[in-house]
């Protein structure tokens, strides 16, 4: 069934088809917004190639510290406006702006150059995918009405509209649809144009319980196209990487792009979200499972929560343990002490029941046992605050998670003023941060108030830099801020000596 | 992080050829006339629902097959034993002819001792008198062999007669007494994996996902995308301890009638959820041996849902969010959803009956505190505070009244906001907690239907949504009980050894698990009809396709 028919196959002579010309249609946008399905086929020099995708890569990694950061999508907005004006401008049609064909042609030979060199793991795949799909919801939400939906027919997402005898009959269930509650402005249900789909196909409209769904099927109004617009981008752009991946090793014999592919793929590392082992090290520190008692007051309130629940309990559930295991690690705590720890902090059990039931997890996460790639990978790096906000919400009896997040507005002020912080003005800012859902923020207010005499003196002497004092957006480095400031007289002069002897 | 790899060294199950003859002889045994529809359709599975009590044991454990994971395994003692008991029959009479009564309840430590005297010897490995039922070797053996219904079982898993992938490349692991845990194995066909059973007799079973290859291979392939999870039954896990914050007569690990009416509200929500805004149609609830059920959704179409898409599924149930530091656990929209508004419908009773009146959360004055916490308006809180603590000792039921008689005479108090305070305070006693990871991850394993709960010897039934009031998880079927059962018949069995049509009959027909597999069988039928539709409807399909070609 796959074959081609004979008669249509293509049979003209190799030799000459390799010097004739490329047959490819020339490439036309006649939409702002791209779905990336056809690969550029026109010649760029190495120069334009290099440029636009660094150009690119700007923009997505400045979206990626935006999530990192917990921005709005207002907020992200209006933060990356003047930078895609500058690296990556594109203009609606309806502009009449000269370089129209000029802007959209390098967004989409940047994509495609991306598309290269972030295929090869499927870490940096998933990555691309996320911050492609941020950057094309950010355009599709910035479009103008008329344009989006011309761009939306093109794709063929088939759609079946709700008739409207169907809507009369499900009026009540409809109108409790986000956005339908009959204020001002809001249009009907009968106004409204609705479509029907599988629910599969918008899950995140049902995950949240946007939309009315029955016997399977989603009904969406056009508002929220948007969603489904969105799965389908994922989902293609996922699948043409792996594609890309595939015919990547045919690339290496170019010893022109790849040496370019690879230097970008490099920096792409955001430094927030991955936290190596080697920057964790802190010199002189005694990091061991009899210090971790005193070593708690420089750690975040979530691992604080989870230290003194696990001190009160003699116990932590799986996410508790898993959260701060990995943290522990990122501090530097090797398995022999972590296991000492836990160990000793589960009291109430029997050697034979720990052994059995917590030690291996330990020796996993550290990657000691486990499969072969997690002993490669050497376990599972600590949680960045983006993990730890956004995944697996604490449940009952559960102490994981972020306090300022997880915990209302009672408990989290308890357990501030439990750790020492007083301060009305302190305890009223994160009151605002929690309220805005800004819990870095929260989080940075409070070691910032904690730590603010070393802060100011670290400045003054020029100790940190302003890059080593920017928001905290993992435990890990909060710990390790914290413990450097507190200390900071003797580490200096430790590293002092340390150069001293390199010297010598 | 996963919860127990202990990397068994995996076993090639000797003994194979040994058993091959027996099994053919009670094939030939069975196969005789009259074969139904289904019968046909199972045709190429050798059946043997009801072997004979002496000749499988025999040829399953024979004195020469030497399982390495239990260091003192009866091998020996395992078959001299059971042809014991069916030789002195006359002597088991006597022994069981008081013991009727007992039956039905738990198997106790007495029961436990009059096994041993049955068995003639004590085995060296079994456990002695204080080991729990469930976890018991000579039970479980007759368990796996006579009563679990094994058949209907493989139809469940293999959604076809002939072995598909579905079942070839499903992850089972074993859970074996003494904490051993074989993960995933695999079987090409049912009879490969009742031998595994029969060999090392777990006390529990659990069900992973359909994998792209053969589990035992999975170390074989160099990359993760060539062997990962491709399908799964959509399956839910309600568990009781959840409810440890909003039930006042248990806690933990035990339960009671009373309680176990949040499993049945729960299952009533999410049943009709699943059937009408999803249009599932086969959805088995299966008790979970101690203290929660599972649902399983076994229709197409939810067995291939992607993660992302079950985790997209399971917080459209997660409605009572966050644990003890959260406050208020329930804050929904308004207009409610309509998955809301019928579930609010469905609770409401429930509400009044088996919340407020059984289980009375609010008496106590620091319990009310937190009823009081969960209310809008200062005013409002401090007028009920007063008159609470004027009397004390006042019913939830009549607490829960006097917040509309208060809330009258105070006019700050906003209608609406305290009505919708008031849903809030019903959803978040009574709508359902789910275990969400059992539902998002396609590899997380979850026990099998069927098998006993090691603690409390109970057997995982399917529970009958058409009658969800008269489940009492108390009173299911425990493996000590329908061991006594078969015990006590197999006298009547002998006695009509001419008659072959009786002959026919499984031994579980004869027992109280009868109606729990009659039920699972039904349940298997219905959702095998549609495979076998949508195979005709694909194949349809292509030749369609095929003529086109020509």
């Amino acid at each position: 069934m796959n074959r081609i028919d004979a008669k249509r196959r293509n049979v003209v002579d190799h030799r000459k088809k390799q010097f004739a010309e490329a047959t490819y249609q020339p490439q036309q946008y006649p939409h702002r917004l791209n779905f990336y399905t056809t690969p550029p086929t026109a010649d760029i020099t190495l120069e334009q190639f290099e440029q636009w995708a660094i150009d690119r890569l700007r923009i997505l990694a400045e979206l990626e510290a935006c999530s990192f950061r917990n921005k709005t999508p207002a907020e992200t907005a209006a933060h990356m406006e003047p930078l895609l004006k500058k690296y990556l401008p594109l203009d609606s049609t309806s502009s009449n702006h000269s370089q129209l064909f000029a802007q959209r042609q390098k967004d989409h030979y940047s994509h495609f150059i991306l598309r290269l060199a972030f295929s090869s793991t499927e870490d940096l795949r998933r990555r691309f995918t996320r911050v492609e799909s941020m950057l094309f919801r950010l355009r599709f939400q910035g479009d103008d009405m008329r344009e989006r939906n011309a761009f939306v027919r093109t794709l063929n997402l088939d759609w079946e509209p709700v008739s409207e005898e169907e809507k009369r009959e499900l009026a009540t269930e409809l109108a409790a649809t986000v956005g339908f509650s009959g204020k001002r402005g809001q249009p009907t249900v009968q106004e409204e144009e609705w479509s029907k789909v599988d629910w599969e196909r918008v899950p995140d409209l049902i995950e949240h319980r946007k939309v009315f769904v029955k016997r399977g099927k989603a009904y969406v109004p056009s508002r929220e196209q948007q969603s489904m617009v969105m799965t389908e981008f994922n989902s293609r752009l996922e699948k043409a990487l792996e594609l890309t991946a595939r015919a990547l090793p045919r690339l290496d014999e170019d010893d022109r792009l790849t040496p370019i592919l690879n230097h970008l793929s490099k920096n792409f590392i955001a430094p927030d979200s991955v936290y190596t082992n080697s920057s964790s090290a802190i010199e002189g520190a005694e990091i061991s499972a009899r210090n971790i008692d005193n070593l708690s007051q420089h750690f975040p309130m979530c691992m604080q929560h989870l230290h003194r629940t696990l001190r009160r309990d003699s116990k932590l559930r799986h996410f508790g343990r898993l959260q701060y295991t990995l943290f522990l690690k990122g501090i530097g705590l090797n398995l022999e002490e972590c296991l000492v720890f836990w160990r000793s902090s589960f009291n109430k059990m029997s050697d034979d029941e720990f052994n059995k039931g917590y030690r291996y997890n330990v020796r996993h996460v550290y990657g000691d046992v486990g499969g072969d790639s997690n002993r490669r990978s050497g376990g599972y790096s600590p949680y960045s605050c983006q993990k730890i906000l956004t995944e697996h919400a604490p449940g009952n009896g559960e102490a994981h998670g972020c306090p300022y997040r997880h915990f209302d507005e009672q408990n989290l002020m308890a357990l501030l003023e439990g750790v020492g912080i007083n301060d009305k003005v302190v305890l009223q800012g994160v009151r605002d941060d929690k309220q805005k859902q800004k819990f870095h923020m929260a989080c940075n207010r409070v070691f910032e108030y904690v730590h603010k005499n070393e802060v100011r003196r670290a400045k003054d002497e020029g100790v940190m830099t302003a890059a080593q004092l920017e928001t905290i957006v993992h435990p890990n480095e909060y710990f390790k801020r914290s413990y450097l400031l507190k200390n900071m007289g003797k580490i200096a002069k430790k590293e002092g000596d340390g150069d001293v002897k390199m010297d010598g | 992080m996963p919860h127990s790899e202990s990397t068994p060294e995996q076993q090639e199950a000797p003994a194979r050829t040994q058993l091959t003859p027996t099994m053919e002889d009670t094939t030939l045994n069975l196969g005789n006339g009259g074969l139904t529809d289904e019968d046909l359709l199972m045709a190429d599975v050798e059946d043997v629902e009801s072997p004979p009590v002496v000749a499988p044991a025999a040829a399953i454990e024979p004195p020469s097959s030497a399982p390495t994971t239990k260091p003192a395994s009866p091998e020996e003692d395992a078959p001299v034993d059971i042809k014991q008991e069916t030789k002195s029959e006359v002597k088991l009479e006597d022994l069981f002819e008081g013991m009727d009564s007992d039956s039905d309840d738990e198997f106790s430590s007495k029961n436990n001792n009059n096994k041993d005297v049955i068995t003639g010897q004590i085995p060296p490995s079994s456990p002695g008198p204080a080991a729990p039922a469930g976890s018991n070797p000579d039970l479980l053996r007759v368990f796996y062999q006579l009563l679990f219904p094994w058949r209907y079982y493989f139809q469940w898993l293999n959604h076809s007669p002939q072995p598909t992938p579905d079942f070839k490349f499903r992850e089972f692991s074993l859970w074996l007494t003494g904490g051993v845990v074989f993960r995933f194995q695999s079987y090409a066909t049912l009879d490969l994996l009742r031998k595994d059973v029969f060999k090392h007799l777990p006390e529990r079973i659990e069900i992973g996902p359909i994998y792209t290859a053969n589990p035992r291979d999975r170390k074989t392939f160099r990359n993760s995308s060539a062997f990962r999870p491709i399908a799964k039954e959509l399956c839910f896990d309600i568990d009781l301890t959840d409810y440890d914050d909003v039930r006042t007569c248990c806690d933990k690990a035990t339960i009671c009638i009373k309680c176990w009416q949040f499993i049945t509200m729960a299952i009533k929500v999410l049943d009709v959820a699943l059937r009408e805004d999803f249009g599932y149609e086969h959805i088995m609830w299966v008790y979970s041996g101690r203290r929660g059920a599972h649902a399983w959704v076994c229709d197409r179409k939810a067995r291939n849902l992607d993660d992302h898409k079950r985790k997209a599924l399971g917080n459209y149930f997660s409605v009572v969010k966050g644990g003890e530091k959260t406050g208020k656990r329930v804050n929904i929209r308004r207009p409610l959803h309509p998955h809301l508004a019928r579930s609010l419908d469905i609770l409401k009773e429930h509400f009044l009956t088996d919340v407020l009146e059984a289980q009375d959360p609010w008496r106590e004055e620091d319990r009310a505190e937190k009823l009081l916490q969960l209310l809008p308006d200062i005013k409002l809180r401090q007028a009920l505070k007063e008159k609470w603590e004027a009397n004390p000792g006042r019913s939830s039921t009549a607490k829960w009244g006097d917040i509309d008689s208060v809330a009258k005479s105070i006019p700050s108090v906003n209608a609406k906001d305290l009505l919708e305070a008031k849903q809030d305070i019903v959803l978040e006693y009574t709508y359902p907690r789910l275990d969400i990871l059992v539902t998002e991850q396609r590899t997380h394993l979850l026990k099998s239907p069927f098998v006993v709960h090691p603690g409390t010897g109970r057997v995982c039934v399917p529970i009958d949504t058409n009658d969800l009031e008269g489940f009492d998880p108390l009173d299911v079927p425990t493996i000590g009980g329908l061991v006594n059962e078969i015990d006590s018949d197999s006298s009547g069995m002998v006695k009509k050894e001419g008659e072959d049509e009786d002959k026919k009959g499984a031994d579980w027909e004869r027992t109280s698990i009868k109606p729990y597999i009659d039920q699972f069988r039904g349940f298997v039928h219905g959702l095998l009809r549609e495979e076998r539709e949508f195979v005709r409807v694909k194949r349809e399909r292509e030749e369609e396709e095929g003529k086109l070609d020509f």
